[in-house]
């Protein structure tokens, strides 16, 4: 069979898949809506956080970006998983036994004022809708490169998918197709990296085989032999990198930092039972997050191999299949400078003939190496689950905020549950509409700012949270000013620098040399200093408040969630 | 302060010092091992690793993984050691 009918059946069975789960986990109330009734197990949460976490960046993106990066790759790695340590540590156990909706309840709660908790809300929708428009053009991509269609079509299936079991199930459609998102992707990313693992080292498991001697009874290891090959062709080290260690630094902490605060993250944990499943689904969502997040950086490291190896220095004429059909996508450009009729891959820019888009390495590692037409359309399903599982999280914290923390908690309080069920039922498909839009025509700078969202959330929602929960005696006036302060200054910096925006500036005018993504750590720390030197000129909070953070504390007798 | 606010304070106490302990390893694989002394651990070599480099793309996430699920177990405890288990 070939790759284009074994691509419409995965790719339909799992959609039939994801839609009778959505029929089969309608929501009933907004406790169904928001939280999933609540009683979603230790396991079955540790799956959907993992895959609501892993998006199309992480699928498709991430072991390319590490290919091309080598070490400077690193940040994504250790940022993208590290802040689950900070969110099983320092926040989600707490949040789950303070035991409401959304993120804003907390903050809203937590420092006693409707102020902060719109500050929260509007953090919240930046944070989200950044975050989904990529999703939403990786939906279109992966299906216009795999299955022919045009991005805009492929765009507008997978939003009707999302709207399907979004709309419809709420949290608890979400949570159980995300549970079958994550089956999906990890299978499909997992595949093609043991055989290729087999293929180059002669180890079934790519970690391993990533620090291996290679198969051809040479007994050079592989890396060493990447590091030659990098080095001859005049680029860096592949196991070092270019960028500063200040840099490198700061990127890694605002990934972490930004991990543990963003909001389609934490929601999942107020859908299970007690505080120590929220522990210990923290512990099992990085677990699962692990398998990929260890295996792309040794995909990233067989495919540049095998790309160098395939592509530099040989006869264009001499290219396989693959080069030709990926050259029509647009993806890989070869340029014959000096009209030799050879390829040239080299780090001087004026002598380099070949470009290569990043997302090329995951979608057509499989093409590259050879393996079975069942294989690559694998990874088409895969990279569709990966970012649908994204989009359907990020859409509810939008409808949530919409429904429950401005319609509910600010302009109708005295709203029916079954009326506030149609609020979010529309505003997540308003989220969906608006979401697509941004797919079809995407602003040139979705891609530049959906790394920068974890800077955001870095900036805003994880001091304000952290010091909600470990500093009694933080009050409104300040961590609403941390808040403020450290989001606008975040802003500022990205718009600045990545924009031109405020009179713009080079990498030679970047503020202690770091750079707009690692800039969410500086953000961070002038949060927590705001909030801590207005508390100083500002009332106490209230005993109330005081008394809700020493019972937070305190993980029995968590009871339900509620809204109220 | 009655007996009851006294338990928890102590309880509250106990678990900071388990966070203090585990972040503090939490840095020093990741930020530590990963990024300011790469370039000296990057002249030990374990198979086909260079180690400053296998912990800022590999060690660190297993430790990662390791710490959550250490934390899970001394909370457990901890809720026990004041019957704030259910």
């Amino acid at each position: 069979m070939s790759v284009q009918t074994w691509t419409y059946i995965l790719v339909g069975a799992t959609f039939a898949l994801y839609i009778g789960i959505a029929i089969y986990s309608r929501a009933g109330s907004t406790k169904d809506f928001y939280v999933a009734g609540g009683g979603v197990s230790p396991l079955a949460n540790g799956m959907a956080t993992a895959a609501d976490w892993m998006s199309a960046a992480s699928f498709i993106s991430m072991a390319g970006i590490i290919s091309f990066a080598g070490y400077d790759g690193s940040v994504y790695l250790m940022g993208w998983t590290g802040g689950y340590v900070l969110l099983a540590l320092l926040l989600a156990p707490y949040l789950r036994k303070f035991g409401k909706f959304t993120v804003p309840d907390f903050i809203g709660d937590r420092y006693y004022s409707k102020t902060a908790r719109i500050v929260a809300v509007i953090c919240a929708l930046i944070v989200s809708f950044t975050y989904v428009a990529g999703q939403m053009r990786g939906v279109g991509v992966v299906f216009s490169r795999f299955l022919q269609v045009d991005i805009d079509t492929g765009v507008i299936i997978g939003m009707i998918i999302v709207l399907f079991y979004a709309v419809l199930g709420g949290m608890k459609g979400i949570t159980y197709t995300q549970v079958a998102q994550y089956c999906v992707l990890i299978f499909a990313f997992m595949v093609p990296a043991i055989f290729i693992s087999i293929q180059m080292t002669g180890n079934p498991i790519p970690q391993l085989g990533m620090g291996s001697t290679l198969n051809d009874g040479s007994g050079t290891f592989l890396l060493d032999k990447l590091d030659g090959l990098s080095t001859e062709l005049g680029f860096n080290e592949y196991t070092d990198g270019s960028k500063s260690v200040t840099d490198i630094f700061a990127i890694t902490l605002a990934l972490m930092v930004g991990t543990a605060g963003l909001p389609h993250v934490i929601v999942r944990f107020f859908t299970v039972k007690k505080v120590k499943d929220a522990r210990k689904s923290a512990g099992l969502a990085l677990l699962l997050i692990a398998i990929l997040y260890t295996t792309a950086p040794a995909v990233s490291v067989f495919a540049k191999t095998n790309l160098i190896n395939t592509v530099s220095n040989e006869e264009y004429s001499s290219m396989p299949v693959w080069f030709k059909n990926w050259e029509e996508t647009g993806l890989l450009s070869f340029d014959d400078k000096n009209e030799d009729g050879k390829i040239q891959y080299v780090a001087d820019k004026t002598k380099n003939e070949l470009t290569i888009d990043n997302d090329i390495m995951v979608l057509a590692n499989p093409e590259i190496a050879d393996l079975p037409a069942w294989v690559i359309a694998l990874v088409a399903a895969g990279g569709l689950a990966a970012a649908l599982s994204t989009a359907a999280g990020l859409l509810l914290v939008i409808s949530a905020s919409v429904s429950h923390d401005l319609v509910k908690k600010v302009f109708k309080p005295n709203i029916s549950d079954k009326a506030e069920l149609w609020v979010a039922r529309g505003a997540a498909t308003v989220a969906v509409v608006i979401a697509g839009y941004f797919g079809i025509n995407p602003p040139g700078f979705v891609a530049a700012v959906v790394a920068l969202a974890f800077g955001l959330a870095a900036a805003s929602f994880f001091p304000a949270i952290v010091l909600g929960i470990f500093y009694k005696k933080m009050n409104k006036e300040g961590a609403i000013s941390g808040m403020v302060v450290g989001i606008i200054l975040m802003l500022f910096y990205m718009t600045k620098f990545k924009f031109g925006w405020f009179g713009g500036g080079t990498p030679e005018d970047w503020w202690f040399g770091i750079s707009p993504e690692g800039f969410g750590s500086i953000a961070m720390i002038a949060n927590f200093i705001v909030a801590i030197i207005v508390l100083q000129f500002t009332p106490e909070p209230p005993e109330d408040v005081q008394e809700i953070v020493e019972n937070i504390r305190i993980p029995s007798g968590a009871g339900e969630v509620t809204g109220h | 302060m009655s007996e009851k606010q006294k338990k928890a304070t102590a309880y509250w106490k106990e678990n900071v010092s388990y966070l203090f302990i585990l972040l503090a390893i939490w840095f020093v694989v990741s930020f530590g091992a990963g990024i300011l002394f790469k370039e000296a651990l990057d002249t030990i070599k374990i198979g086909g690793f260079k180690l400053g480099f296998w912990f800022a793309q590999q060690g660190s996430i297993y430790v990662f993984v390791i710490l959550i699920f250490v934390y899970v177990r001394l909370m457990n405890k901890l809720d026990k050691k004041y019957g704030y288990n259910e």
